[in-house]
């Protein structure tokens, strides 16, 4: 079988209290595949900082998700700033949040590292002043 | 197979199908068919929100009448600290304890009194090695369920304690076998007087291993009259109460999270919060907290939809009697702090059930997914429910799922009448 059903989502640039809709949205749709709860649980909270991400950063972007027979593919694409340095930008507790992002208690610097420890694979391709594509990978 | 025992009914004589139930229903488990609701009872969470905005008051909660006590020798009342909420000038919890008495209760034993005892174990529990955390209180039955069905990663978040109403059963059990040893169990009746259908549907199906140990569970609102006409007609009210402040605020949304002496908690009360805030948990997006206390109605259980009085109004009734009276009258002594009893604690959690799941064969699911995809792009998207689904998402999955048809949709069906005529007046001016 090579059916895949694929999901899109746009995410809302300048609406801190909606961010996080699509992986709620995404976590329906997977409990109604009959996907695990683990599976769905890693899908939603990588997915959710991803959101969270191009929130704070990119003020929005869309989120293309992918189901096939062997996992979840989650494309995160937006026309943000970009990521100057990636591995700096992987490292736990880096953040270039500003602090009014801060004291609404986001930009701990967890993001991205999240969403690499809670999935299969991660690439991140980002190029300053235009944008940044984020494609992960959570087999079940 | 689903075998939960529901307390939420309808009366289908007075179900006009207004679609009013179908659209506040927080898990979607209404359908209009036949021109009257139709509860699904594996959705169900008896939350008890369509008996609350039901019009026509079609929507019930089914508990025992007081009469089932009959069979009991000895009937012991539990009431649940949200009754003392009901009453007017009431300034004494000994009132309302004294008029159970005499409406023929033999004994009672306040929930408000196993609360506190359950708020000093938490206290333990929480500083015991390899707790969860945040800890999500066990306490509200419709919670327990919705977690169950729909958060299965959050249970082992959950306080492993049993609720006071059941704590409180126990007590009462042990306090009659103590002062009358000649009673046999079955003699022995445990009534409990409840603010919510859903501790009713707790009681019958008891969780996952646990069996209840209430026998009867008779509402708030079917007793009050017969309760308020009894209150005060004693000469000398003895002294029963055995709460304090902390177990009658467990009554309203926040008592029981500040009775864990501990500023890291999270009350939040009302279906839609509750669910929100569950969501958010389960993407670890919340700050480092010790405790969340959750309850499914506005205000907490004093916002249960078999209660008399407006839920604020009772809160604040309660803030007046709690004034005079001690923080706790039921402290654990040093030794009792040392362990939690076996007796307070449940076992086992109930295993999860993909209620939602489209079909067992995921590439069968996938495919019905994507038939799902396609329907909804060709239907309007205003939610109406006049084809008897919440929204056209929910009636998208039964059209695929075989429940409904296709054009049980009045738009689509008023597009397909429109282009009807066009093509029968087109076929009229070409004769």
């Amino acid at each position: 079988m090579s059916e895949q059903l694929t999901f899109h989502f746009d995410v809302d640039g300048d609406n801190f209290t909606s961010a996080g809709q699509a992986s709620v949205m995404m976590k329906k749709n997977l409990r109604q595949l009959g996907i695990s709860p683990d599976t769905i649980r890693r899908v939603s909270i990588a997915m959710y900082e991803g959101e969270i991400n191009m929130v704070i950063h990119a003020g929005g972007g869309k989120a293309d998700v992918t189901v096939d027979e062997e996992g979840v593919k989650i494309v995160l694409e937006d026309h943000g700033p970009g990521i100057k340095d990636i591995e700096q930008a992987m490292q736990e507790g880096f953040s270039t949040a500003p602090d009014n992002i801060r004291s609404l208690g986001f930009g701990a610097g967890m993001g991205l590292p999240n969403m690499k420890r809670y999935t299969d694979k991660m690439e991140i391709e980002s190029t300053p002043g235009v944008g940044t594509r984020i494609t992960m990978r959570v087999n079940f | 197979m689903n075998t939960y025992g529901h307390s939420v009914f309808l009366d289908v004589e007075k179900c006009t199908g207004c679609t009013t139930c179908l659209r506040h229903c927080p898990t979607e488990a209404i359908r209009i068919r036949d021109n009257h609701a139709v509860i699904n009872e594996e959705r169900c969470i008896d939350c008890g929100e369509c008996i609350r905005v039901c019009p026509h008051k079609a929507k019930k909660a089914v508990c025992n009448k007081l009469d089932a006590m009959d069979r009991f020798k000895w009937k012991i009342a539990l009431p649940a600290p949200t009754l003392y909420g009901q009453f007017e000038n009431l300034d004494d919890v000994d009132y309302v304890l004294d008029g159970l008495l005499r409406i023929g209760f033999d004994d009672v034993v306040e929930v408000s009194q196993a609360a506190e005892l359950v708020s000093a174990y938490t206290r333990q529990y929480l500083k015991t090695d390899g707790v969860r955390k945040p800890a999500i209180s066990s306490a509200c039955p419709v919670v327990m369920r919705l977690i169950c069905l729909r958060f299965p990663f959050l249970k082992d978040n959950i306080v492993q304690m049993l609720p006071p109403m059941e704590v409180a059963a126990r007590m009462a059990r042990e306090k009659a076998k103590r002062e009358h040893p000649e009673l046999k169990d079955d003699e022995i009746g445990v009534c409990f007087i409840t603010p919510c259908p859903a501790k009713a549907s707790y009681v019958k199906n008891g969780f996952a291993d646990y069996k209840s140990q209430v026998d009867v569970v008779v509402s708030i609102s079917d007793i009050y009259f017969l309760l308020i006409n009894a209150m005060g007609k004693s000469e000398q009210i003895q002294s029963l109460s055995k709460s304090g402040v902390i177990g009658i605020g467990w009554a309203s949304s926040g008592g029981e999270a500040t009775a864990i002496f501990n500023e890291d908690y999270l009350a939040a009360d009302g279906i839609d919060n509750v669910i929100d805030l569950l969501e958010q948990i389960e993407n670890g997006n919340i700050p480092p907290l010790e405790f969340i206390e959750l309850n499914a109605c506005i205000g907490g259980c004093v916002g249960g939809v078999l209660t008399m009085q407006n839920p604020f109004i009772a809160k604040a009734r309660l803030q007046t009697l709690r004034r005079y009276l001690p923080v706790s009258q039921n402290v654990l002594s040093k030794e009792e702090k040392k362990y939690i009893p076996e007796s307070y604690f449940f076992e086992s959690f109930p295993t999860y059930q993909p209620i939602s799941r489209l079909s067992d064969n995921m590439a069968e699911s996938m495919r019905m997914m994507s038939d799902i995809q396609k329907l909804r792009k060709e239907l309007p998207g205003f939610d109406c429910g006049s084809c008897g689904a919440p929204t056209c998402r929910a009636f998208a999955e039964d059209v695929v799922k075989g429940l409904a048809d296709k054009c049980d949709c009045l738009l689509t069906m008023r597009e397909q009448l429109a282009q009807y005529c066009k093509e029968q007046g087109e076929q009229h001016e070409g004769e």
